[in-house]
C-alpha cells in the first residue's frame, strides 16, 4: 500500500518538485511513468525513505514516512522495500548466492543459504548459484537482481526501467517475471519507466478496467 | 555473511593490488622490527657485559678502545700494565673487587684469557662439564668456542701468539681443557679462560734466556688491564681522576664510553629509522590509494548496499575492514620478515665471533609493531571509508 497527499520535495537551492497524489492498494500494480528528468528517481527515492520529503504525506505499507530516519529508516527499508535497478548492479567479486547474501548483510540478518536457494529457485535460477555475474546472460542476470531483492519478502518491489534496453519479447518477459513475482509475495509492485511497451503488459482487472494504477509526471517549469 | 568476511572478499577481488599493498606495508614493517631487534639485542648484550663492571683500567691510550677491548673483546689492547700498579688500586678502599685480565694468545681467533676465578663467577657462568682450573695452563672454555672448535675436556692444544690466527704457535707449553661453561649469552660463551699465571708461563719460557733473566721478568710481571667494581657508587665520582693522574695507567667508565658509543652508532640507526619511516608512508599512501579507487569504482556498488538497507556506518565499517585486514596480514608478515633478517645476521655474526646480537628475540617493543600497522592502514582508509559513509542513493537512482 502507498498513499501520499500533497507531496514535494526540494532539491537544494532549487524550486519544490510536487507530485500528484496516489493511492495504491496492497498488492496491486503502480505503474510510474514520464520523460526524463521529471522526477521519477526523487519520487522512488521517497517512497524507500532515503530522502524525506519537503511537505505533504506519505504512507507506504502502513508506515508513515515523515516519522523515519536514518538508522530507523535503512531498517525498515531492508524489509520493507525490494528494489531492482535498472543496471541490476550484481556485485562482479561475488557469486550469485553470495550477492544474495549480500541482501541479508545489509538488513542485519544471519545468513540464509537455505533460502537464498529457495528464492533463486521460485525464480527458475537454482543452478546459478556458483556463478559470477560475468558468466551471466542477460535475462538471468535480471533474474538473479529480481531474486536480491525478493530475497527478504518485501511489501513493496520498486522496479527502476526494467524494460530498456530490451527487446519486444524479452521486455514482455521481463514485465511477466515482475507481476508473478509481486502476485506470489503480495507485494505492491511499482514500475518506473518511460517505456510505452509497459502499460498493454500488465493484463486488465477482472471487470475490464486497467490492471494497473497509473502516475504520470511531467517535467515541471521551475518557478522563479 | 559477516562484515569482515566480506571485507576479505572485496580486498581480494583486486588480488595484484591487494598483494603490492600488502608487500609494500610488509617491507616497512619488516625493517622497524629489524631495527627494534637489533637494537633491543645490541642493548641486551652490553647490559650483560657491563653488568657490575665500573671501571676499567688499563694502558694509556684509547678510553673506547679499552673497553671494547677489556669487556667486549673487539679490540686489541693498547699496551700492558704493572702487576704491581693493579695491586696496589686492589688496596684503595673505595674498591670493593678487581678481576686482572691478561690477553695476548689465542686458538684460532678465540682469545685465552688470563684472569682469576672470580671473571667467570661475575658473568654467573656455571661449569656444564670438567671442573675449574687448579694449576696453570689449565683452562675452562666458553659455550662457542667448545662447539666450534670441537673440543672436549682432556683435550690439549697450543696457543699462538697474537689476538688473531697466525701468531708464532708456543709449542712447548700446551694448555690443558679441565671445563666447559654452559651457555650464559654473554661475552665469556667466546672466550678461552685460563689463570692469569698460565700467560706469564707461556711467555717467560718463550722469552727467558736464562734463571736470572726469568726472576727480573717475575718482578716485572704485568697484567693487560683490571676490571673494578667500588664499594660505593661516590667513588665514580673520584677514582677515576685519581687513576689517571696519579698512575701511568687509563681509567675508562664503561657505562660513559658505552653512551659515547651508541650515541654515534644512532646516527647509523637514525637513518635506518627514517628509512622505514619513509617506507610506511609510501605504504600507508598506496593503501589510500587503492581504497579511494575502490570507493570510486564500487560507488553504485556501495550505494545499492545503502538501497538494500545498509546503514551508512556498515558501509563505512566495510572498507575499514579491508584495512584492518592488510593491517594485521602485514603485521604478521612484517614481524616474520623482520626475524628472518635478525635470524640471518646472527648468522653471519657468529661465523665472524663478533657481538651477540641476531637471532629470534621477542622483545615487549615488538607490539609497535602491529599497532603501527594496524594504525597505518586504519589511517588510510579513514577518508575512503567517508567517502563510502556519504554514498548517495539519489545518484544511483538518477544514473542512466
Amino acid at each position: 500500500m502507498i498513499q501520499t497527499s500533497d507531496l514535494s520535495y526540494c532539491y537544494p537551492g532549487s524550486a519544490a518538485l510536487h507530485f500528484a497524489d496516489v493511492e495504491v492498494a496492497q498488492g496491486s500494480v503502480l505503474l510510474l511513468s514520464g520523460p526524463s528528468g521529471c522526477g521519477k528517481s526523487t519520487w522512488l527515492a521517497l517512497v524507500a525513505g532515503l530522502v524525506t520529503p519537503a511537505a505533504g504525506s506519505l504512507t507506504v505499507a502502513g508506515q508513515p514516512l515523515a516519522k523515519l530516519r536514518g538508522v530507523a529508516a535503512d531498517a525498515w527499508r531492508a524489509t520493507t522495500i525490494g528494489f531492482l535497478p535498472q543496471k541490476l548492479h550484481l556485485s562482479a567479486a561475488l557469486t550469485v548466492t553470495q550477492n544474495l547474501a549480500m541482501a541479508q548483510w545489509a538488513a542485519g540478518q544471519a545468513q540464509d543459504l537455505a533460502r537464498i536457494a529457495a528464492t533463486l529457485q521460485a525464480l527458475g535460477v537454482a543452478e546459478l548459484g556458483q556463478r559470477k555475474p560475468a558468466q551471466l546472460s542477460g535475462g538471468q542476470a535480471q533474474r538473479v537482481a529480481l531474486a536480491r531483492a525478493v530475497l527478504l519478502k518485501p511489501k513493496v518491489i520498486l522496479a527502476d526501467e526494467p524494460t530498456a534496453s530490451l527487446d519486444d519479447e524479452a521486455a514482455a518477459a521481463a514485465v511477466g517475471l515482475l507481476l508473478q513475482t509481486a502476485h506470489q509475495q503480495g507485494a505492491t509492485l511499482v514500475i518506473a519507466t518511460h517505456d510505452a511497451r509497459v502499460a498493454p503488459l500488465v493484463p486488465a482487472g477482472a471487470n475490464g478496467q486497467a490492471g494497473y494504477t497509473a502516475l504520470k509526471l511531467s517535467r515541471q517549469t521551475v518557478a522563479l | 555473511m559477516k562484515t569482515i568476511a566480506l571485507s576479505w572478499r572485496y580486498l581480494w577481488s583486486r588480488p595484484l593490488g591487494a598483494a603490492l599493498n600488502l608487500l609494500l606495508l610488509s617491507l616497512g614493517l619488516a625493517s622497524i622490527t629489524f631495527l627494534l631487534l637489533v637494537s633491543f639485542q645490541l642493548n641486551r648484550a652490553f647490559d650483560k657485559d657491563l653488568a657490575g663492571i665500573d671501571l676499567v683500567v688499563g694502558a694509556k691510550g684509547s678510553p673506547m678502545q679499552l673497553i671494547l677491548c677489556g669487556v667486549f673483546h673487539l679490540d686489541v689492547p693498547a699496551g700492558n700494565i704493572p702487576l704491581k700498579a693493579v695491586q696496589a688500586l686492589q688496596k684503595n678502599p673505595m674498591v670493593a673487587s678487581v678481576i686482572p685480565l691478561s690477553l695476548g694468545d689465542n686458538l684460532r681467533g678465540y682469545r685465552i684469557v688470563g684472569s682469576s676465578p672470580a671473571y667467570i663467577t661475575h658473568y654467573g657462568a656455571v661449569l656444564a662439564q670438567g671442573r675449574m682450573w687448579d694449576a696453570p695452563m689449565q683452562v675452562v672454555l666458553g659455550s662457542i668456542v667448545a662447539k666450534k672448535l670441537g673440543l672436549q675436556v682432556g683435550n690439549t692444544f697450543i696457543g699462538s701468539h697474537g689476538l688473531g690466527a697466525g701468531g708464532h704457535l708456543h709449542g712447548d707449553n700446551p694448555y690443558l681443557v679441565v671445563g666447559i661453561l654452559q651457555a650464559s649469552a654473554s661475552v665469556i660463551d667466546r672466550l678461552i679462560v685460563t689463570d692469569t699465571a698460565s700467560v706469564w708461563k707461556v711467555h717467560e719460557d718463550y722469552t727467558a734466556v736464562d734463571d736470572a733473566d726469568r726472576s727480573i721478568m717475575e718482578a716485572e710481571r704485568e697484567v693487560t688491564l683490571a676490571l673494578i667494581q667500588y664499594k660505593t657508587p661516590l667513588a665514580a665520582m673520584s677514582f677515576p681522576r685519581l687513576v689517571n693522574t696519579s698512575t701511568e695507567m687509563q681509567a675508562a667508565a664503561p657505562a660513559l664510553e658505552i653512551s659515547r658509543l651508541l650515541h654515534m652508532l644512532g646516527i647509523g640507526t637514525d637513518v635506518l629509522r627514517a628509512f622505514a619511516a619513509v617506507l610506511l608512508l609510501t605504504a600507508g599512501l598506496s593503501v589510500f590509494i587503492a581504497l579511494w579507487t575502490a570507493v570510486r569504482e564500487r560507488r553504485s556498488d556501495l550505494a545499492l548496499l545503502r538501497m538494500l538497507g545498509a546503514p551508512p556506518a556498515r558501509i563505512a565499517a566495510l572498507l575499514m575492514g579491508e584495512a584492518l585486514w592488510l593491517g594485521v596480514m602485514s603485521a604478521i608478515l612484517g614481524v616474520a620478515a623482520g626475524q628472518g633478517m635478525g635470524l640471518l645476521i646472527g648468522w653471519m655474526l657468529q661465523l665472524d665471533n663478533s657481538l651477540l646480537i641476531g637471532g629470534l628475540a621477542w622483545p615487549l617493543e615488538l607490539l609497535w609493531v602491529p599497532a603501527l600497522a594496524c594504525g597505518i592502514s586504519l589511517a588510510a582508509a579513514l577518508l575512503p571509508a567517508l567517502g563510502a559513509y556519504r554514498v548517495s542513493v539519489l545518484e544511483l537512482l538518477q544514473s542512466r
